[in-house]
């Protein structure tokens, strides 16, 4: 589903990712490890789309299709979502009119037709009900006076009613105490299928506890440094980072 | 020591010329006509404000008035003109409606005004000489201002308009301004509101644009506000693109009072905005608002002079402009807070969204606080929308432009939001979102 090929980017002229190499298949959970400045959360802004960062080689492949000239709205209407590890407050903008909207736009971009208001109203109904939202948040502007649990939930509510093919979750871990990581890998793991794509960020091996995955990658200096199974995580979390670091300077 | 000659521009020449035609011409005598003399005598001292004046610093007219429209006489198809307004036409509400700054009697409802409301029109009243005429220029702030002096001089038509004594006005009153001709004209429609003692009034006030030549408007509203009143004040300004607009809200509040006035800018080549409020007794509380959205060359500047002279009063103003292209905003907003006024509370912000490179705001907020027990605060910001916003909304799927718009109608939305009357407010809001939708 994924597949990227020496993907080399800067920004403001300092080199981030370093001919980075990763295949995600259909129905993968991918986790990504690594310590802090090794690349990861670029890669996630790379692949979603944003600005500032320069491409200067290599490929993004979704479905065999190359995303890099793409919008960031493109992109997500080909499937590609990202959990933010920090989701942006947007006073003025009340929840449900954002959810409205970002809904509509991506069926738009697919030619297909819009949710009427009852539809739309079920769905995040039942959708926020399996993460603990209740309906008063729904009403407040988006993410504004939200706590750092309650964010990275309505992230996940966001990724539930968009039903992205490919998600990234970029250290949707931080922050969270024990009970609200599990309302968050709960919310993950229903949306595990055969058909979409998982990229999990984490600088911890503690959600992959909870969100299990199929594959894990570390990433050192901006490229896979090392893959394995899901015991790779264990061992991290055993032995550290160190070595990579070493091994990456 | 030789005197000084100031150098007239053209337009200030025409101005003396037309005034010396029309002052024999314009309603009211006596008293009235010496009173149109002397806000004159101020113009042909000064000239039109220009940057060397410090309150036009910003708004320079002499560079922007090339010439003096002559004042426009009452147009013969009055009522086909104000059919073509469009402004508030939802909002249920007792119309006054002014062709070219002249009301414009049947499409008013003179003849069916709420209880406890009368009305008079104004230049039946400049020539007889009616009692209410009394209440005009009150707010001592305002005193000398070249748009009030130029509006004072040239009033020709408008409206007293008197709420009795504890009415509780059931329907709101719209002032509807509907500007439009085939050649330049000027308008100085004036307005006065007495509002007494215990009453509550709405007043909605829309300006438009519906002509093919480029016009020079200069209203004013003025109201006097007694004791325990409540006035709920919305203004909608959409006049031609290539209209020069100045309009001026004096107020005089009395003790135990509200006034609530909020608005948006859309329209005009050029306008301003000015509010001079006076706090004439304790325990009142004043809202000033507004959203100004602006493009293309277009230049709009709020200015305010709020003067808590008597203590326990209350303000707060939030103004929100929105800039693209090579246009400008400007506010100017004044506090004074006088030796006496202990325990006012004054709270002023201004915050401008910058859409272009070209787009130039200028935010000038000043206190004048004279009195020692006293909260009193402001704030300017001036700044671009948020990439890191714009990249959270398109990576959710929303287009650029749809991420801007959102944005931007947030950003808005806390001024507009203020507007109690949901029907004006609807209206607002609607009218923010077609702009936007018109950005290209």
């Amino acid at each position: 589903m994924l597949q990227i090929n020496n993907l080399v980017v800067e920004i403001e002229g300092k080199r981030i990712l370093n001919g980075l190499d990763l295949s995600v298949k259909a129905g993968e959970v991918a986790a990504i490890m690594g310590p802090n400045g090794s690349g990861k959360s670029t890669l996630s802004y790379v692949i979603a789309g944003k600005e500032e960062y320069e491409v200067l080689d290599g490929e993004i492949l979704v479905d065999g299709e190359n995303i890099l000239e793409l919008e960031p709205n493109e992109r997500a209407a080909r499937g590609v979502f990202l959990a933010f590890q920090y989701p942006l407050e947007i006073p003025g903008v009340s929840t449900m009119t954002f959810l409205k909207a970002i809904m509509n736009a991506q069926r738009k971009a697919r030619e297909e037709a819009e949710l009427t208001t009852p539809e739309f109203m079920k769905r995040v109904k039942a959708a926020a009900q399996e993460l603990h939202i209740d309906q008063e948040m729904l009403r407040r502007g988006l993410n504004v006076g939200f706590s750092g649990g309650e964010k990275k939930r309505m992230e996940i509510l966001q990724m539930a009613l968009l039903e992205p093919r490919f998600c990234i979750l970029d250290e949707t871990d931080s922050g969270l105490d024990i009970d609200a990581l599990k309302i968050v890998a709960e919310g993950v793991n229903t949306l595990r299928d055969p058909a979409r794509a998982f990229l999990v960020i984490t600088h911890y091996q503690r959600l992959l506890n909870h969100i299990v995955p199929d594959t894990v990658h570390v990433m050192a200096n901006g490229r896979i440094v090392r893959s394995g199974g899901k015991e790779l995580a264990l061992e991290l979390e055993a032995s550290g980072y160190a070595d990579y670091r070493e091994q990456a300077a | 020591m030789a005197e000084i000659t100031p150098i007239r521009t053209a337009a200030e020449v025409a101005l003396v010329e037309r005034f010396e035609d029309l002052k024999d011409k314009l309603p009211g005598s006596g008293e009235i006509a010496r009173g149109r003399d002397e806000a004159f005598a101020l113009i042909a001292a000064a000239g039109l404000p220009n940057r060397r004046v410090e309150e036009w610093k910003y708004t320079d007219l002499r560079s922007a008035v090339r010439e003096a429209a002559p004042l426009a006489e009452r147009p013969a198809d009055a009522a086909a003109l104000v059919d073509k307004g469009r402004a508030f036409a939802k909002v249920d509400a007792v119309r006054l409606s002014f062709a070219n700054g002249h009301l414009v009697a049947e499409r008013s409802d003179l003849a069916a005004l709420p209880a406890g409301v009368t009305v008079t029109p104004l230049a039946a009243a400049l020539a007889e000489g009616h009692p209410l005429l009394a209440e005009m220029g009150k707010v001592a702030v305002a005193k000398g201002n070249f748009a009030l002096a130029l509006n004072s001089a040239f009033m020709m038509d408008g409206a007293l308009i008197k709420v009795a004594a504890g009415t509780a006005v059931d329907k709101a009153l719209h002032l509807r301004f509907v500007n439009g001709g085939a050649s330049p004209f000027a308008t100085a429609p004036r307005i006065v509101i007495l509002v007494e003692d215990g009453a509550s009034v709405t007043v909605h006030e829309s300006h438009e644009g519906v002509g093919t030549a480029a016009y020079q408007a200069n209203s004013v509203v003025e109201i006097v506000a007694g004791n325990g009143t409540t006035i709920t004040h919305a203004r909608l300004n959409a006049e031609q693109a290539d209209a020069i607009a100045l309009s001026t809200l004096a107020v005089t509040l009395g003790a135990e009072a509200k006034l609530t006035s909020l608005g948006a800018v859309t329209g005009g080549s050029l306008s301003r905005h000015q509010v001079f409020l006076a706090f004439a007794g304790e325990h009142s509380s004043l809202t000033l608002g507004g959203a100004t959205m602006l493009r293309g060359r277009q230049h709009a500047d709020t200015t305010l002079v709020v003067d808590h002279a008597v203590p326990h009063c209350d303000s707060r103003e939030l103004f929100k402009t929105v800039i693209d292209g090579e246009a400008t905003g400007v506010f100017q907003g004044k506090i004074i807070v006088r030796p006496d006024a202990q325990k006012t509370d004054g709270r002023m912000m201004s915050a401008a969204l910058l859409l272009s490179e070209t787009a130039t705001m200028n935010n000038k907020p000043e206190l004048e606080i004279f009195a020692d027990d006293v909260q009193c605060a402001h704030g300017a910001t001036c700044g671009e929308l948020d990439d890191d916003l714009l990249f959270y909304l398109t990576a959710r799927g929303l287009p650029r432009a749809v991420a801007e718009a959102l944005l931007v109608q947030a950003f808005l939305g806390e001024a507009l939001e203020l507007v109690e009357d949901e029907a004006v407010r609807e209206e607002l809001v609607a009218r923010a979102e077609g702009w936007l939708g018109e950005r290209t």
